[in-house]
């Protein structure tokens, strides 16, 4: 059994979430009528956090889940909790809340020892009813009113232990299921408060071109037009209804001149573009060996991943309403306070103006355009009077518009001893800033800031710094006990073409490469990969979870024509969910992906299905993005704007996924949403190589690229 | 404007509209019924999916000339958490959804599959659901909440 963190605690603390926002009434309340209204500062975004937090909350305060009432995050009162990203959400609004209802439940019990006159320790809390020896009872909701929360949270309040939860460890069904499978309006596209109108904002195909001229005749004819809205290269419709919008947009998008746009890289040359670009170096980490080996000979290879799209089902979408000088905003951002923090500096208004609400959307994956999107129903909603406007995007839009996972170009170098044994590893990755976020910087990120009459300048994507996970560099540094290493991160200062954060940052890339080198340094030393990488790691929940996907796996079948097994490898963030992954595939010109056999290991497990459901999906979108997908470009524009010329995995097309969970009820809870997307890319190129006998170095793994492979390997 | 009837959830509707204006429009426009969502509007992503008879159909794609006489049958006619249709039932049970948007639309793909071939193996509804995309990768759990639903349709 592994034990939670030995080292000695000194003065306990609250939770970073807590901490940040400790006001307790902020997370929690209670009604008269029996109901607990928790306000997480995390959003759903299709990950069923809701759900999870509402176990935690239920099984701190001893209620019935069906009590709870989950408050969508709001500027309007909700915590801040930042950014609901980087698979932080179980880890820290899961904290807060254990933590704040924790010592919620010890203020009641004290409140009730006092009404009832009995000791605090014969109290009992079922279902919300406190109650004590000979029959005595009161309730949270009858103490509502005489148990203030507007109080600060302390530290040192203890949560139960793991054994003495009902709830966390269980697959509850998720709350938000019912409404998607009865179509409940939940979403903010179905949402259309009384008065509503809709809009739509024209943009050109080319990147950052500037609107040179524009005639508003057209558009102008078009029945149920409220307004046109310009300022600047930002032009949109406001009309009474979504076909008039859309009619109107088109008369718009005839009657408007363009300047050329930026010039965009040569997409088959996207490695050495990346290398050869102006950039900001910095040495992510170091590591000396105590006495050097002797080198033998170096290897050096290079790996790629192109520009990738979020891709949602749904075009962004948000909703304004004005009213004197405070807007009211309606989003499916991940994070309301950047931004509002982001309108706030565009609109020149006090962030006081200003309230963001959240309101479901589909999954992002990342950030996308929701933010962008919002900006362009706030300035639409300028011009309706006072009336609510709903954007929406198109899918073109969507495709071309909103930011894109960056590409990479990723060498690795290994000095190897006359054994074949690492004597010393160098890691350097190329490429653009993996976040482009709002709400973090003295300037907006928003798209629309940037085609005002005054505009603000385009925001070049930065890392987040390696202590909260890095960008680029994530994952970059080994988990393995090299003796000696150098990893270098070269982040772009030019940014042709728009990226922000995509599920897992550079984590996909990087883990694709260290893996697939791993697999072949073990392949030159005839040494399994498996047992290879077990020599190579000292970390107990790092080896378990190989050990229990190869045995699952049944590692390793013998070897048939047309298949091939392969095994990737990483802990996430390197202190994130660990997760193996073994992959099937089969095919010689087009590969098929057959079974995915995945071990994860996420501390404890809130809600187990829904570890599994993260893990799976995972599992499936990086599938996609390793056997499909790839932004395509011309020099002037994002070619890849429709489902055809950007295709996603089909079902016909989807592996076989089983995943293990890796019990460890005693151990913090972290997220499992990006988990399996590095591990389950090299394990396909691995199992590429154990089919073909080619190393494909190059995403996406189509049949060009494995013939390119093919032509350089022989 | 000419008048088109059709059916709609077993109503009998009646609508003045351009009849090359697309059924998702009307049917998320004025008639407010919005399970059918907007993905694409080119027919490439089935988030928009309706039945039209015993056939699922990109309403974004549909001018209404083509559904007169017609019955369209949207989520909200399929059941209701009163009165679940088994696939609904089954969705949930398998929690085969993620973010959920495609998810009407990935029902009406199934229950046209159910209306032709009440027995189908995992292959069979793989195919039918072939056109819908979904993001969150939720495909295998809807395939098996398929097959659960199939099941359970044919032991009533």
């Amino acid at each position: 059994m592994i034990k939670p963190d030995p080292s000695p605690a000194p003065a306990p603390k609250l939770p970073v979430s807590l901490a940040a926002n400790p006001l307790l009434s902020s997370w929690i309340r209670f009604s008269r009528e029996g109901q607990v209204m928790v306000s997480p500062g995390k959003v759903e975004i299709g990950q069923g956090i809701v759900t999870a937090l509402a176990q935690i909350a239920a099984d701190e305060l001893d209620v019935d889940i069906s009590r709870l009432r989950m408050v969508r995050a709001s500027t309007a009162g909700s915590p801040n909790e930042g950014v609901t990203s980087g698979s932080l959400s179980v880890q820290n609004s899961g904290r807060a809340i254990r933590h704040a209802c924790a010592e919620i439940r010890q203020l009641f019990l004290a409140a009730a020892s006092d009404r009832l006159g009995v000791g605090i320790d014969v109290l009992d809390i079922a279902d919300g009813t406190i109650s004590g020896p000979g029959n005595v009872q009161t309730s949270y909701w009858e103490l509502a009113d005489a148990v203030s929360l507007e109080r600060d949270a302390t530290p040192g309040v203890a949560p139960k232990p793991s054994t003495q939860r009902a709830l966390a460890g269980n697959s509850v069904q998720r709350l938000d299921i019912p409404d998607k499978v009865f179509a409940r309006p939940r979403f903010i596209h179905d949402s259309a408060p009384p008065g509503m109108l809709h809009g739509r904002v024209l943009r050109s195909e080319m990147a950052a071109a500037k609107l040179v001229d524009i005639s508003e005749d057209g558009a102008r004819a078009v029945a149920g037009l409220v307004a046109i809205v310009r300022d600047g290269s930002f032009v949109g419709v406001v009309s009474e209804t979504e076909d008039s919008a859309e009619a109107a947009l088109a008369a718009l998008r005839k009657d408007a001149a363009w300047s050329a746009g930026e010039t965009l890289p040569d997409e088959y040359r996207l490695a050495e573009w990346l290398k050869a670009q102006p950039v900001e170096s910095t040495i992510i980490d170091r590591k000396t060996a105590p006495q050097t080996a002797a080198t033998e000979r170096t290897i050096r290879r290079q790996y790629s991943r192109p520009f990738i799209a979020h891709a949602s089902i749904a075009p962004c979408c948000a909703m304004a309403q004005w009213t004197g000088d405070r807007v009211r905003v309606w989003s499916h951002s991940q994070g309301v306070y950047f931004l509002r923090a982001d309108l706030a500096l565009v609109l020149k208004l006090p962030i006081e103006n200003i309230t963001v609400e959240h309101m479901e959307g589909a999954g992002c994956y990342g950030h996308n355009g929701a933010d962008d999107v919002a900006l362009d129903a706030v300035l639409l909603a300028r011009a309706a009077a006072g009336r609510p406007v709903r954007v929406q995007w198109s899918r073109q839009d969507e495709m071309s518009h909103a930011p894109f996972g960056a590409a990479m170009a990723i060498e690795i170098e290994a000095d190897l001893d006359a054994k074949g044994e690492i004597v010393d590893w160098r890691h350097s990755v190329w490429g653009n800033g993996h976040t482009a976020r709002p709400g973090r910087a003295a300037k907006p990120a928003l798209l629309a800031a940037t085609e005002l009459a005054n505009p603000f300048p385009r925001t070049i994507s930065t890392n987040p710094p390696q202590a909260n996970g890095g960008g680029a560099d994530r994952n970059s540094i080994p988990l393995y006990d090299f003796p000696s290493w150098k990893i270098e991160c070269h982040r772009l200062l030019t940014m042709p073409i728009r990226t922000s954060a995509l599920r897992t940052l550079g984590a996909q890339g990087n883990v694709f490469a260290i893996e697939c080198f791993l697999d072949e340094l073990a392949a030159r030393r005839g040494e399994d990969p498996v047992a290879f990488r077990l020599r190579h790691l000292r970390d107990v929940r790092a080896q378990d979870v190989i050990r229990a996907a190869a045995r699952r796996a049944g590692w390793k079948p013998d070897k048939q024509i047309g298949r091939g097994f392969g095994l990737g490898f990483a802990r996430y963030k390197n202190t994130g969910a660990y997760c193996a992954v073994v992959a099937e595939i089969e095919g010689a010109e087009d590969i098929g992906v057959k079974r995915l056999t995945i071990a994860v290991d996420v501390g404890e497990a809130i809600n187990p299905d829904g570890v599994i459901n993260q893990i799976e999906g995972g599992a499936i979108q990086a599938t996609s993005w390793v056997l499909k997908e790839r932004v395509r470009f011309d020099r002037q524009r994002i070619t890849s704007n429709t489902w055809t010329s950007y295709p996603i995995l089909r079902f016909s097309e989807v592996p076989e996924v089983q995943v293990e969970i890796i019990p460890r009820p005693e151990l913090e809870p972290v997220g499992a949403g990006e988990a399996a997307h590095g591990p389950v890319t090299a394990a396909i190129a691995n199992a590429v190589f154990d089919a073909l006998e080619v190393r494909v170095r190059d995403l996406p793994i189509t049949r060009d690229s494995l013939v390119a492979a093919m032509e350089l390997s022989s | 404007m000419p008048s088109i009837r059709f059916r709609l959830n077993g109503v009998e509707t009646d609508i003045d509209a351009d009849p090359d204006s697309s059924l998702l429009a009307l049917l998320r426009g004025r008639l407010r019924m919005t399970g059918p969502h907007f993905g694409c509007g080119a027919n490439e992503c089935g988030a928009c999916n309706v039945l039209v008879g015993d056939l699922a159909v990109a309403s974004c794609d549909t001018p209404l000339w083509s559904i007169a006489g017609k019955d369209v049958t949207t989520i909200e006619g399929l059941g209701s958490a009163q009165d679940p249709h088994p696939l609904q039932r089954a969705f949930i049970a398998e929690q085969a959804l993620q973010c959920g948007y495609c998810v009407s639309g990935i029902l009406i793909s199934a229950a046209a599959l159910l209306m032709r071939n009440p027995n189908p193996a995992g292959a069979d509804v793989k195919q039918a659901l072939d056109r819908n995309l979904c993001r969150c990768g939720s495909h295998n759990r809807m395939v098996r909440a398929v097959l659960r639903a199939a099941a359970e349709m044919a032991t009533r």
